[in-house]
C-alpha cells in the first residue's frame, strides 16, 4: 500500500464566487518526484496553498500525512520555500535559520544547511543585503532546515542564472535520493522534466494530464515550427495545435524532427522555416485550449 | 511556550535593527519632559507637579509605544509574503500573536527608561520604590486599551493608511486624556469629556499610584470598559484578515 504524504480528494475552492480549483484529485506517495505545471492563474498557488494549510477548500478534502494541513501537528513533515521577496531583511543569515529550526523537532544544524546551498560565510550578513540569487538560495534552504519528509517548492529558481540552477537541482536530487518526497511547481519546462517522475498539467482549475514526464512531452505541444507556406499544410501528426496569420504558419508539436520531415514528405511548399522551443504557455494552449483528444480521462 | 518566546524574541530583533523605527517611541517622551517640564522651573523643581508630569508622560511613552508597534507591526507583518511562509511551519498562529504583543509590551518597557532617567536627573519628581512598582503596573494594565486599539488598526488597515490612522488617534487622545498638559488646566468641558477617555482614566491611575493622590473608581471602571470594546474591535479586526487571508 502506497503511503500518501499529500493528497487533494476532489479539492474545489471558491474566491468570492470564482472557482480557482475545481474537484482536483491529486496524490503525492511516499518518495515521488512530482512536478505541477499550468499557466498563471491556473490554480497552482491555490492548490499548494491548500496542501499547506494557508487555506482550506470550499469543498472536498486535502491530507497531509493523513491528517488535516491546518493543524501545525500535520506539518511537522513539512518544508516549503517561502517567497525570496519576504526573508525579514534586517535578520541575518543565520539567525533566519535558526528561527525556522527551532520549530522543528531534529533541525539540521545551520552550518550544514547553509553549506548544502552554497551559503557558506554568509551566515552574519543580513539577508537584505544578500544578491538577488543568494536570497533565492536562502529561501530554497529554509525549505529543508526541519528536514521533512516532504517538501513544497513554489518556482525554486525562478531568477536564477543557468549554473545556480544546476547547483539547486544537485540539491534537490540529492533530497530525493535520500528517500525524500518533493512536490515542486515551475514556469520551465526544462526543470520539470530535469527533475520530476511524474508531471501534473493544471489548467482552468482542473486536472488535465498526469502521467511521466514522457509521455506529457508527447501530449502537449513543446516545440512550435514555423514557416510560409502558400497553401496550408495538410494536417499532419503529432501537430497539438496550428495557428495561421496569412502566410504565416505556427505548428505546436512535441516532435518537431519528425514533423518537419513529414512537412517535406507531404510536398508542401515552404520558406523561413524556423523551430523554436514553445514557451510553457504556448505549450499549455494545447492542453488547455479544450481540445478533447489531449485530454485523460479521469 | 517555547515557540511563542522565539517569535517574541526575533520580533524584537527585528524591531531593534531598524533603530530609526523605534527612536520616535524611545525620544518622543523625554524631549517632551525636557520642553516642558525640564525647561519651565514652576514645574520642573516642583516635587508634585514634576511627579505628575513625569507620570503622564511616562504613560504617553507607553501608549505610543503599544499602539505605533501594533499598528504598524501588524500592518506591515500582513504586507509580507513571510508571514505566509511562517504559517506554514509546524506551529499555531496563537505564537505569532503573542510574540507581537510580548514585543509590544518589551518595548514600552524599553521606552520608560530615557523618560524616568530625565525626570529622576532634571526634576525635582519623586516616588519611593513601592509607588515606582504600583506605577509600573497601572502604566502596563492602564495601556491595555490602547494595545488593543493598536492591534485592531494593524488588523483593519493596509500600512499607509495604519500610521497616519494611529497618529490621528493617539496624539488627540493624549492631549484630552492629560498626558502633556495636566487636566487641571482643561476648561470644564473638556475636563467633562476627558473622563470617558481610557487615556484620562489610565493617565490617573498612574498619577494616582505614583503620587499616593486620591483615584477615582471609575478610572479603572473606564479602562476596563475601554478594554472590552477595543478588544471587541481588535478580535472583529483579527477575524476578518483572518477570513480573507487564511480561511
Amino acid at each position: 500500500m502506497t503511503t500518501h504524504h499529500a493528497r487533494a480528494l476532489s479539492a474545489t475552492r471558491d474566491f468570492d464566487g470564482v472557482r480557482a480549483l475545481d474537484a482536483v484529485d491529486l496524490d503525492v506517495g511516499a518518495g515521488q518526484l512530482v512536478g505541477l505545471l499550468g499557466p498563471n492563474g491556473a490554480g497552482k498557488t491555490t492548490l499548494l496553498n491548500l496542501l499547506t494549510g494557508l487555506r482550506r477548500p470550499t469543498s472536498g478534502r486535502v491530507e497531509l500525512f493523513g491528517g488535516d494541513p491546518r493543524e501545525a501537528g500535520n506539518r511537522r513533515r513539512l518544508g516549503v520555500t517561502p517567497q525570496q521577496t519576504g526573508v525579514p531583511e534586517t535578520l541575518r543569515v543565520g539567525e533566519i535559520v535558526d528561527f525556522v529550526g527551532r520549530h522543528y523537532a531534529n533541525p539540521a544544524p545551520v552550518g550544514d544547511v547553509l553549506e548544502r546551498f552554497g551559503l557558506e560565510g554568509l551566515e552574519r550578513r543580513q539577508s537584505g543585503g544578500l544578491s538577488g540569487g543568494q536570497q533565492r538560495r536562502l529561501a530554497v534552504a529554509l525549505t529543508f532546515v526541519g528536514r521533512p519528509d516532504l517538501v513544497v517548492l513554489d518556482e525554486p529558481t525562478a531568477g536564477l542564472d543557468v549554473e545556480a540552477r544546476h547547483v539547486l537541482w544537485e540539491a534537490l536530487r540529492e533530497y530525493h535520493r535520500e528517500g525524500g518526497t518533493m512536490l515542486l511547481t515551475s514556469h520551465y519546462m526544462e526543470e520539470v522534466e530535469a527533475l520530476a517522475q511524474r508531471v501534473v498539467v493544471i489548467g482552468g482549475g482542473r486536472v488535465l494530464a498526469d502521467g511521466d514526464p514522457d509521455d506529457i512531452r508527447a501530449r502537449v505541444g513543446t516545440h512550435t515550427v514555423g514557416f510560409r507556406a502558400e497553401t496550408p499544410p495538410p494536417d499532419l501528426p503529432g501537430i497539438t495545435r496550428r495557428e495561421h496569420d496569412g502566410n504565416r504558419v505556427r505548428l505546436l508539436t512535441g516532435d518537431s524532427d519528425r514533423l518537419v520531415r513529414d512537412l517535406v514528405a507531404s510536398g508542401t511548399e515552404f520558406h523561413d522555416l524556423e523551430v523554436t522551443t514553445a514557451s510553457l504557455e504556448e505549450a499549455f494552449m494545447s492542453l488547455t485550449s479544450g481540445d478533447e483528444p489531449t485530454r485523460r480521462e479521469s | 511556550m517555547s515557540i511563542l518566546l522565539l517569535h517574541a524574541r526575533y520580533q524584537f530583533l527585528e524591531t531593534i535593527r531598524v533603530p530609526i523605527a523605534i527612536l520616535g517611541t524611545l525620544l518622543f517622551p523625554p524631549l517632551f519632559m525636557l520642553l516642558f517640564v525640564v525647561s519651565n522651573p514652576a514645574v520642573g523643581n516642583h516635587p508634585t507637579a514634576a511627579t505628575f508630569a513625569a507620570g503622564q508622560m511616562a504613560f504617553f511613552a507607553i501608549v505610543s509605544a503599544y499602539m505605533f508597534n501594533l499598528g504598524a507591526g501588524v500592518a506591515e507583518d500582513r504586507a509580507r509574503p513571510w508571514q505566509s511562509y511562517v504559517r506554514t511551519l509546524p506551529a499555531g498562529p496563537v505564537n505569532e500573536l503573542g510574540g507581537r504583543l510580548l514585543n509590544a509590551v518589551a518595548l514600552a518597557l524599553l521606552s520608560l527608561i530615557p523618560v524616568t532617567l530625565v525626570a529622576a536627573l532634571l526634576t525635582e519628581a519623586h516616588a519611593s520604590v513601592g509607588q515606582l512598582a504600583g506605577a509600573l503596573v497601572a502604566l502596563v494594565l492602564g495601556g491595555l486599551p490602547l494595545l488593543l486599539l493598536g492591534l485592531a488598526v494593524g488588523y483593519a488597515l493596509p500600512l499607509k493608511a495604519a500610521v497616519p490612522v494611529v497618529q490621528l488617534l493617539l496624539f488627540p487622545m493624549a492631549f484630552a486624556g492629560g498626558l502633556f498638559l495636566p487636566p487641571r488646566m482643561f476648561p470644564a468641558w473638556l475636563d467633562a469629556l476627558s473622563q470617558a477617555l481610557p487615556t484620562r482614566a489610565g493617565r490617573d491611575l498612574v498619577v494616582g499610584t505614583l503620587t499616593g493622590a486620591p483615584t477615582a473608581a471609575t478610572s479603572v471602571l473606564v479602562v476596563l470598559g475601554w478594554t472590552l470594546v477595543c478588544a471587541g474591535a481588535a478580535v472583529f479586526a483579527y477575524r476578518r484578515d483572518e477570513g480573507r487571508r487564511f480561511r
